[in-house]
């Protein structure tokens, strides 16, 4: 069987401690994890994160950038070393469907999707240093147009505690290495492929394996990562972002409660984003931050939630391997039963009404022997005050709002991506005034469309370097 | 059959015996209206059957139902109290009470006599005779505190310890205070470190897992490490004792320090393991002592059945001495039945972790 060990700054170590990954429909075991304990975690970080900062600026910048961006091809074509053997392209797509219950065309487009910003991380680096020199990061100072400019690290790593439902957020973390710091992975349970592959990759095209670490365990060796490293990223659900808040070590990556935010001035001509909106929702099986889950408009909001569904609601189940499959599994046992039953609990409330129902015989939960799906769910509400306005779960979910535009900056809450469609200034204004709204996009964009070059929940530039004075006497 | 093995079943067959007349005594002690105390006589009165004419060995405690802990909630603890031991100075030890009433066990002798039993497995080599000790690990109203202490003196050597109190521990997890549960387990690091830099000639050390690192990391971080402070010796104990840690350990902690994990808690005495490495893959058997207390492997799903051996179940407590009579008590821990070994002739658990349909609320490694 394949294993995973835990990666030591770069040297394998087995653990005695094993966790089998299982196939998410057959059950039988595709691989063995290391576990680690967060002894090792605090341990390895103590004795060896300065020295992985310190052998990344032995490297220039822009020569770990040529190493990455080979390391994204290598990603995406090459054999890499996994187990006892090697794990070809297609192995990963079939190996990570077969964990996380994504489709494989998913896992695959996934794939190319980091190998994509990997290919462009020099475009995405420029813009997120401003242009920069890199010397100055590495050196800590240096002058631009006669200004001195200095940027203190301020940690010699990145720790990250990774999900195991989302391949796609992987690219968060590739901008790392150029950057001169090092990576601490906690891998998710069911998704210990991306991480592995990406830093065999890594390794392959230079990256000194003293730079990457990988921790698989549970959530005692993700509390370790982050206890011991003074920069992390943390993927999680509500309750993880509440906990993470207010530490400004920590940036935390939850639930995005993405939304279409329709105004007066569009409304009457809504078909006409009706691609852009189902795109918006059920694209990537609805697993990301970045999928819309919210449709707000003032009216035409019951023909909306009428022509989302009858687009939507009909997808159903089909084997991970089936390029038409839309669709991921819910693994974690109970998982879809809960949250089914927790739209059923918030559709009593008056003013709710699911209109993807009629479009699917059985029900949206369809129980399976080893996991469950949920069938797209679309949810009409006719008071942003209802409960239901404010849900997000991780599959095609969304609820179409009936809210005056005057009230919807107000009422929307927290949002990763707003698609703002209107022409209307005033209120493209107030869209860009709202601090509520992270990413924005001002007309027909899915609020699935990133644009890599821009920061996404912050900057990573900012997050890992601190601007400051400096001055040296001549 | 080998002579070996039949040597080894006789070893069994003695201690088994062993263990029903001491049953017996045990069972005759408590149930016996001179003796027995008030808790024990009274759910006599009630069972409809006499427990003294009913047990003649220790297949026979299947009549008893498995002992509740939540019957020690609460007072009065003199109902515990054994009439022919009323006039001996009693301890109270608790356990749990983050919230609520905690769960009371009296004690007078019994800890003295468990850990006595368990300094007889320490080798001197390692623990010398005279040498001194830090206790870290709780502090308060717990057993683990005087008991250790006592161990200490018992072996001629004096016990420094810290305060540590788990239960604010505890309520720091469960309220997502995770700043201020660092800041605590420094404080506590910081109380070690303050006596290990006395002077105090510390020789032996009571740890659980957690702080164990904690400490080793504070010295390292400090330039120093576990071996420069003169510690030759470990005691450690908690479920969270896995043989990764325990590799870990030996590999990278101690240094050649020894260590000798355990298992136990208020309601029993302490279950000691013959030493593991890497010959054994770091596996951590313990056995409980014999016949002062008695555990089990059993089928969750039947703990009238005992799983086969390298089968897992849940642990079950019997503990039998004049003190106190525990029968049947379901632990909420997890392990593998193991045969009995040369040291211990009779069976033992290994793997032990919090019991898997129970973990989910179980707050574990708190110090």
């Amino acid at each position: 069987m394949i294993h995973f060990p835990i990666l030591r700054w770069g040297q394998e170590y087995k653990s005695l401690e094993l966790a089998k990954v299982e196939h998410f429909l057959t059950g039988e075991p595709v691989a063995e994890v290391s576990q680690a304990n967060p002894g090792i975690v605090a341990r390895d970080l103590r004795k060896g994160a300065n020295r992985a900062r310190d052998v990344l600026r032995e490297i220039p910048c822009a020569d770990l950038l040529a190493m990455v961006k080979k390391g994204g091809e290598l990603f995406k074509s090459a054999d890499l070393p996994l187990g006892d053997g090697v794990q070809t392209p297609d192995d990963f797509v079939r190996q990570q469907s077969a964990t996380t219950g994504l489709p494989e065309h998913l896992c695959r487009m996934n794939m190319g999707k980091l190998e994509y910003v990997l290919a462009h991380l020099d475009d995405v680096l420029r813009s997120l240093t401003r242009r920069l020199d890199y010397g100055i990061l590495t050196r800590g100072y240096g002058e631009e147009d006669g200004v001195m400019r200095s940027y203190q690290a301020t940690t010699p790593v990145l720790g990250m505690v990774l999900p195991s439902n989302s391949p796609g957020v992987h690219s968060l973390w590739l901008p790392i290495i150029p950057l001169q710091i090092g990576l601490v992975l906690k891998p998710g349970p069911q998704e210990p492929w991306t991480p592995w592959r990406m830093a065999q990759a890594f390794f392959q095209a230079g990256v000194p394996r003293e730079a990457i670490a990988l921790y698989p365990g549970l959530g005692e060796v993700g509390a370790a990562v982050l206890n011991n490293s003074s920069r992390s990223l943390i993927f999680g659900g509500a309750a993880t972002v509440e906990q993470y808040a207010a530490n400004p070590g920590v940036q935390v990556h939850g639930p995005g409660f993405s939304k279409i935010l329709i105004g007066e001035d569009q409304v009457d001509d809504w078909e006409r984003y009706l691609d852009l909106m189902v795109e918006s929702v059920a694209v990537n099986s609805g697993r990301g931050c970045i999928n819309c889950s919210g449709i707000w408009a003032p009216r035409h909001t019951r023909e909306i939630a009428e022509a989302v569904a009858e687009r939507i609601g009909p997808i159903a189940p089909l084997p991970p391997d089936d390029p038409k499959a839309e669709l991921a599994a819910f693994t974690v046992p109970g998982q879809a039963k809960a949250i089914s039953a927790d739209i059923d609990n918030a559709l009593k409330e008056d003013g709710v009404e699911e209109v993807s129902a009629r479009h699917q015989d059985g029900g949206r939960l369809v129980p399976m022997e080893r996991c469950d799906y949920l069938r797209p769910t679309v949810v009409h509400c006719s008071s942003p005050a209802a409960a239901m306005a404010k849900k997000e779960y991780m599959y095609p979910f969304v609820t179409v709002v009936e809210c005056p535009q005057d009230k919807m900056i107000g009422a929307i809450g927290t949002t990763l991506v707003a698609t703002g469609l209107t022409e209307d200034r005033a209120f493209a204004r107030a869209l860009l005034d709202a601090r509520n709204i992270d990413r924005l996009n001002l007309g027909p964009v899915p609020t699935t469309r990133l644009n890599w070059l821009q920061p996404h929940e912050g900057n990573i530039v900012d997050f890992l370097f601190r601007p400051r004075a400096f001055q040296q006497a001549s | 059959m080998t002579m070996e093995s039949s040597a080894a079943e006789a070893r069994a067959a003695q201690a088994k015996t062993a263990l029903d007349a001491w049953v017996r005594e045990i069972v005759e002690w408590h149930f016996n209206p001179d003796t027995g105390c008030p808790f024990w006589l009274d759910w006599a009165r009630g069972a409809g059957w006499d427990p003294r004419r009913g047990v003649n060995g220790f297949d026979d405690l299947v009549k008893f139902p498995h002992f509740q802990d939540e019957k020690l909630r609460g007072g009065p603890v003199r109902r515990w109290v054994p009439r022919a031991y009323a006039d001996r100075p009693t301890f109270v030890f608790e356990t749990g009470g983050t919230t609520g009433i905690p769960k009371s066990r009296v004690a007078q002798e019994d800890f003295r006599i468990d850990y006595e039993l368990f300094s007889d497995t320490l080798p001197d080599e390692h623990f010398p005779r005279g040498g001194n000790w830090l206790m870290l690990g709780p502090s308060g109203p717990r057993r683990l505190r005087l008991a250790v202490e006592h161990l200490a003196q018992h072996r001629g050597g004096i016990c420094f310890c810290v305060d540590l109190d788990p239960r604010w521990v505890i309520k720091l997890i469960k309220k997502g205070w995770m700043e201020h549960l660092k800041a605590y387990q420094d404080h506590v690091i910081d109380q070690a470190v303050t006596v290990l830099s006395a002077g105090h000639d510390v020789k032996c050390l009571f740890s659980t897992p957690k702080l164990l690192e904690a400490l080793a990391n504070r010295l390292e971080a400090d330039g120093s490490c576990l071996k420069d402070t003169g510690i030759t010796g470990i005691f450690a104990g908690g479920t969270e004792f896995t043989p990764q840690w325990n590799r870990f350990a030996h590999e990278e902690l101690l240094d050649g320090i020894y260590m000798t994990p355990t298992y136990g808690n208020t309601l029993m005495g302490l279950a000691a393991s013959p030493p593991s490495g890497p010959e054994n893959g770091y596996k951590i058997t313990y056995y409980a002592p014999q016949p002062r207390a008695v555990l089990q492997v059993v089928d969750p799903d039947d703990a009238d059945r005992v799983v086969e051996y390298g089968e897992t179940g849940r642990v079950m407590l019997t503990t039998l001495t004049r003190e106190f009579f525990v029968p049947r008590f379901q632990e909420r821990d997890e392990g593998e039945r193991e045969p009995p070994c040369d040291q211990y002739p009779w069976d033992g658990v290994s793997g032990v972790r919090p019991f898997s349909r129970l973990a989910s609320a179980t707050t574990v490694g708190v110090y």
